[in-house]
């Protein structure tokens, strides 16, 4: 009976994954053909396999810049996060003040407003203090939903370790920079790994706030796909390529947190 | 958090400064311009006049948004009845240790890592009858399939496309809580002789209570504001069937130019967010103290 309800798992868990594979692989397909062979005829693998489509981004600047810039903006985005949000979840963790509890709902809140709420006004503060088009505004705009997240999840691991190890490094002399940088961030770097990974995520994820900010020197790849519009019709197979390219990064980045990515939900503070 | 055995300290405010200052800057500043403009007419950049709640009334009278209201509702409940449940059965079918486990991890999580853009845009292709797998496919078995043509088609494509996109949060959400489940509680269903059913119910489900809070919040949200998918795959289209909230609110704001009305929607928007989660973030807060106690 054991042996049955084994393979109904597996072959569960292989149909969910069919289901979630099938529609990148789709596109993987398209951006080995060219575009006549995609618009040509139906086929489940490409016949003549070229990898022009790749070599078109990688050599043209108008669209590596595209990743570049994401990745600079997700890159200042995170560290930002992680330096303010370290010592926030440090307060929350160990130590009760007036209107803890308000401001750690308020900081959720912020996660949970929809980005179409700030556009306008982005838009006009940006403008106002002659950012717009920078990679900054990007990175500060998205710190709305990403430091509450990265409060919640490092606030669950900090609240992990005991703290008899904070006292004990008082006791010995430590001063509270030293002690947080020496003994106690060694402690929770399953946390920064795991919050810098969510940042990541939900940063190089986002379009709308990222493309009305910016224009041309720092517009994000997903925005340069839409280029693949055009008068004569849709270069499908360009905009194939550039969609999987875009998957890279996150595939890396998860690979290496992969150990840590459920334990980071499961301490979270709920 | 256990609130009881901390030191009360003042000084902690002085660590969560920088958050707030940052917080503040992306947050506070924008929501009083949002607010200052609900409240005003802006004719043009030098010119504008105070007109109180006007645009709240008007928007609160705006029958187009009541019905992309209704479809928001409408489809951030069907996101949730279908999600939580195949998230909550996937994460029970993944392998729990090993390279199985990793590699089930990494290509489960691979949706959440697109570009919402990019999201759509495969949809997109997928859904083509000429050049897509899914539309093709349907278009074989004899099924008249459009998401451009077809309402129910493309509600109900942008519906798959969610599941397909956000169910994997659901699942490593679960997962992480299956996987804090200590042994001892497994041995002691076995030496009672427990079913699997038992087993789900009196054990997996209660001890994933927690997390699975977070993922109904975060999903019904996360698609409460949905965006940039729908925008991509149908523009919010055939008529208005995929038109939810935030695109019908950009449409407003970015369309027409109209600072005012608009300004008023986003207010209220934002508040019948707010509610949802202070009701939620309460409900949750008190599930977790009952379980402590009980």
């Amino acid at each position: 009976m054991f042996k049955s309800l084994l393979t109904g798992k597996n072959l569960f868990l292989f149909l969910y994954l069919l289901f979630a594979l099938l529609p990148i692989y789709w596109m993987i397909n398209m951006s080995l053909k060219t575009n006549n062979e995609i618009l040509s005829s139906f086929s489940l693998w490409p016949e003549d396999i070229t990898f022009e489509n790749y070599y078109k981004i990688f050599t043209d600047p108008t669209w590596y810049s595209g990743y570049i810039n994401s990745i600079i903006y997700v890159a200042i985005n995170t560290v930002i996060t992680l330096t303010v949000a370290l010592p926030a979840a440090y307060a929350f963790s160990r130590y009760r003040f007036i209107g803890d509890k308000h401001i750690f709902f308020w900081l959720l809140t912020n996660r949970m407003t929809p980005p179409a709420v700030f556009l306008l006004p982005y838009f006009q503060l940006y403008t106002t203090l002659g950012l717009m088009d920078t990679h900054l505004a990007v990175a500060l705009a998205h710190l709305v939903f990403n430091i509450p997240l990265a409060v919640w999840i490092l606030e669950g691991f900090m609240s992990g370790v005991p703290r008899e190890i904070d006292e004990t490094a008082y006791v010995d002399g430590y001063s509270f920079p030293k002690f947080f940088l020496t003994i106690f961030l060694p402690l929770i770097k399953a946390g920064v790994g795991v919050a810098a990974f969510f940042c990541f995520m939900f940063s190089w994820v986002e379009l709308l706030l990222a493309r009305t900010l910016t224009s041309v020197d720092a517009k994000p790849i997903a925005a340069t796909m839409t280029r693949t519009v055009s008068a004569s019709g849709m270069d499908w197979a360009t905009l194939a390529a550039a969609g999987v390219l875009t998957i890279v990064p996150g595939a890396i980045v998860i690979w290496f947190v992969r150990n840590y990515i459920a334990k980071g939900f499961a301490m979270g503070r709920v | 958090m256990n609130p009881t055995d901390k030191p009360s300290n003042q000084k902690a405010w002085l660590l969560i400064l920088p958050v707030l200052i940052c917080v503040a800057f992306s947050a506070i500043l924008p929501l009083m311009t949002v607010i200052n403009y609900s409240v005003q007419d802006i004719i043009s950049p030098t010119r504008r006049v105070f007109v109180g709640t006007e645009w709240f009334a008007m928007v609160m009278r705006d029958s187009e948004l009541h019905e992309a209201l209704g479809r928001q509702i409408f489809f951030s409940l069907s996101v949730l009845a279908v999600q939580i449940p195949l998230g909550v059965a996937l994460a029970l079918c993944m392998p729990a240790s090993g390279w199985k486990a990793s590699a089930t991890l990494v290509l489960v999580a691979l949706s959440l890592l697109i570009p919402w853009n990019v999201v759509g845009t495969i949809w997109q292709i997928f859904g083509r009858t000429d050049i897509g797998l899914l539309g093709h496919t349907l278009q074989q078995m004899g099924v008249d399939y459009s998401y451009t043509g077809n309402p129910s088609h493309a509600w109900i494509t942008v519906l798959v496309m969610d599941v397909w996109h956000w169910t994997p949060l659901v699942a490593l959400l679960a997962y992480a809580g299956l996987r804090s489940i200590p042994d001892a509680y497994y041995q002691a269903a076995r030496i009672d002789g427990a079913s699997k059913f038992a087993v789900f119910r009196y054990i997996q489900l209660p001890k994933m209570r927690g997390v699975l809070m977070i993922a109904v919040l975060l999903r019904f949200m996360d698609s409460f504001m949905i965006y940039t998918e729908p925008f991509v795959l149908t523009g919010g289209g055939p008529g208005n069937s995929t038109t939810f909230l935030s695109q019908y609110l950009t449409q407003k704001a970015v369309g027409q130019f109209d600072l005012g009305p608009a300004a008023a929607f986003s207010l209220i928007y934002f508040l019948i967010i707010l509610l949802f989660c202070f009701v939620l973030y309460n409900w949750m807060q008190n599930v977790g103290k009952s379980q402590q106690q009980g």
